[in-house]
């Protein structure tokens, strides 16, 4: 049987955030920068306070969210299976790696000039943007995946009867599902990152224009505070997306 | 033997490009027979098991073998993603009598004695538990043939020495022809009718050795011992009854011959 796992320890998680600010505190109060150059925390929580009564930081946060979820999504509907045909097919992998690698070299900023000019201002050259940075490393790592499953399991189905359709459901998809679930999680990172900047160039709201909004009205305070927020909401993100690794089903992933 | 012809390879060759792995290779496993393959390494054994399976069509010959196998593998052949009930579930044939496939997994599960971890999952368990496993998922099939390739050899000794134990009450238990490949020839001797000797690259079926009496055979039987020294011998380990292998046992005499 394989030891226990080591019981996580949520004060460590909080002490190390504290002494941060605390250090960010002292450091702002010895005014050994310029305030304008360097918020003091309490200014910026005072901000964050103000904008959130305002109820413009959670319009800006639901804005954020709901394009990162659109784009992310779209990734995962049309990425995985396409990783899947990949990873299956080897005629498939001959004509379509190359371009999976080419896009995938290009950052997904380059394109924000073209998602301007094809889908305006707003919700959609966002999505878009976020779809382009998520959606190639989701194929890819699905390709490798699926390319990568012990053939004992298909020759084990095979003995059993396991055939067509079924064979994606009871084998394929869950021998990947760990693989996958990690790559969610650096898609998912990588879609937060790119909404703040896309929403820089190309919003109107969310947490990226509040940054831009902020840097132009020289509010430092709001600017930190929208940094932290978009910190937050990542990393709570995240801790969503690894509640999929506490699955029972997918633990034997992990614990090898 | 008195069963009928279960599995009959005739002339069966497989070459991958230029290299010939079978050479004409002729087997007949009559139905209730324990055969062991060895022969020495690279020579050929899992591809001939993979022709018995289906899972790989021979290049020329005739295989006749049962519509419905299992197969035992060498690496986990067990779906990590299902609990070991999960897992034995899946091995039994489709029913709608779902307390009828309940009982029968039960029985499965107490015939390895592994109840109490039906709920656990494959990576929480042992090498040897995992291999019981796997075995309980092959018989729960209910298939007259059951292939195993070199099913313990990721084992330890000692646990090696307990899967024989164990495999031999399961098939008193749940009669069923075995084809088992083996590294291990002491393994092939005590749990063997028939263990067939096979030859380098391309392979063919050399020598035969017969064993009587009920398994496991103890390792010190004279006819064991006998067996393993003659089967040494054939795969050219020993001479002139030296054994080339520290701590081999001495020969005494055994049924046996060569082709």
């Amino acid at each position: 049987m394989t030891r226990p796992a080591s019981k996580p320890a949520p004060l460590l998680a909080l002490l190390t955030p504290a002494v941060l600010v605390l250090a960010w505190g002292l450091v702002s109060s010895a005014r050994l920068f310029p305030p304008s150059l360097f918020p003091h925390p309490w200014d910026v929580a005072r901000g964050v306070a103000l904008e959130f009564r305002s109820g413009r930081l959670v319009n800006d946060a639901i804005a954020s969210l709901f394009r990162v979820s659109s784009g992310f999504l779209l990734s995962v509907a049309l990425g995985v299976p396409a990783g899947l045909l990949l990873g299956h097919s080897v005629r498939a992998r001959e004509a379509l790696l190359p371009l999976v690698n080419f896009f995938r070299s290009l950052s997904p900023l380059a394109w924000i000039p073209f998602a301007i000019l094809w889908l305006g201002i707003g919700d959609a050259p966002a999505i878009f943007l976020i779809f382009m940075a998520a959606f190639f490393p989701i194929v890819l790592a699905t390709t490798a995946a699926v390319a990568s499953i012990p053939s004992v399991f298909f020759r084990a189905a095979r003995d059993l009867g396991i055939e067509g359709p079924r064979l994606l459901s009871a084998v394929t998809l869950p021998a990947i599902a760990p693989q996958v679930i990690t790559t969610l999680r650096v898609a998912a990172g990588l879609s937060w990152l790119v909404v703040v900047a896309a929403e820089m160039i190309a919003g109107r709201d969310g947490l990226g224009f509040a940054i831009w909004d902020a840097r132009n009205g020289l509010r430092i305070d709001l600017l930190a505070g929208a940094m932290l927020v978009i910190g937050v909401i990542g990393a709570g993100l995240d801790r969503l997306l690894v509640q999929l690794t506490r699955i029972p089903s997918v633990r034997w992933g992990y614990e090898r | 033997m008195t069963g009928k012809p279960l599995l009959c390879l005739e002339s069966v060759r497989v070459a991958f490009g230029p290299v010939e792995v079978l050479g004409g290779l002729d087997l007949q496993v009559r139905d209730g027979e324990f055969v062991a393959l060895v022969g020495p390494s690279g020579c050929g054994k899992t591809t001939l098991l993979n022709v018995c399976s289906g899972w790989l069509a021979p290049s020329a010959g005739r295989v006749d073998r049962p519509a419905r196998l299992r197969m035992v593998f060498q690496q986990d052949g067990l779906f990590p993603w299902l609990t070991v009930d999960e897992n034995i579930l899946l091995g039994l044939p489709p029913s709608p009598d779902r307390g009828a496939q309940r009982r029968r997994a039960d029985a499965l599960l107490d015939l390895i004695g592994l109840r109490t971890f039906a709920g656990v999952y494959p990576h929480q368990l042992s090498g040897g538990m995992r291999q019981r496993v796997e075995l309980a998922r092959a018989l729960g099939g209910e298939t007259p043939l059951l292939l195993m390739d070199e099913p313990f050899s990721s084992l330890d000794y000692l646990a090696r020495l307990k899967m024989r134990l164990e495999l031999a009450r399961i098939l008193r238990e749940r009669p069923r022809t075995v084809v088992l490949v083996t590294h291990d020839i002491e393994e092939a001797a005590q749990l063997a009718d028939r263990v067939l000797v096979l030859s380098e690259r391309p392979a063919r079926v050399c020598a035969e050795v017969a064993l009587d009496g009920s398994r496991p055979r103890d390792p010190t039987d004279p006819d064991v011992v006998s067996a393993v020294h003659r089967i040494l011998t054939m795969l050219g380990l020993e001479s002139n009854g030296e054994s080339r292998l520290i701590g081999a046992p001495a020969a005494t005499g055994a049924r046996g011959r060569r082709e």
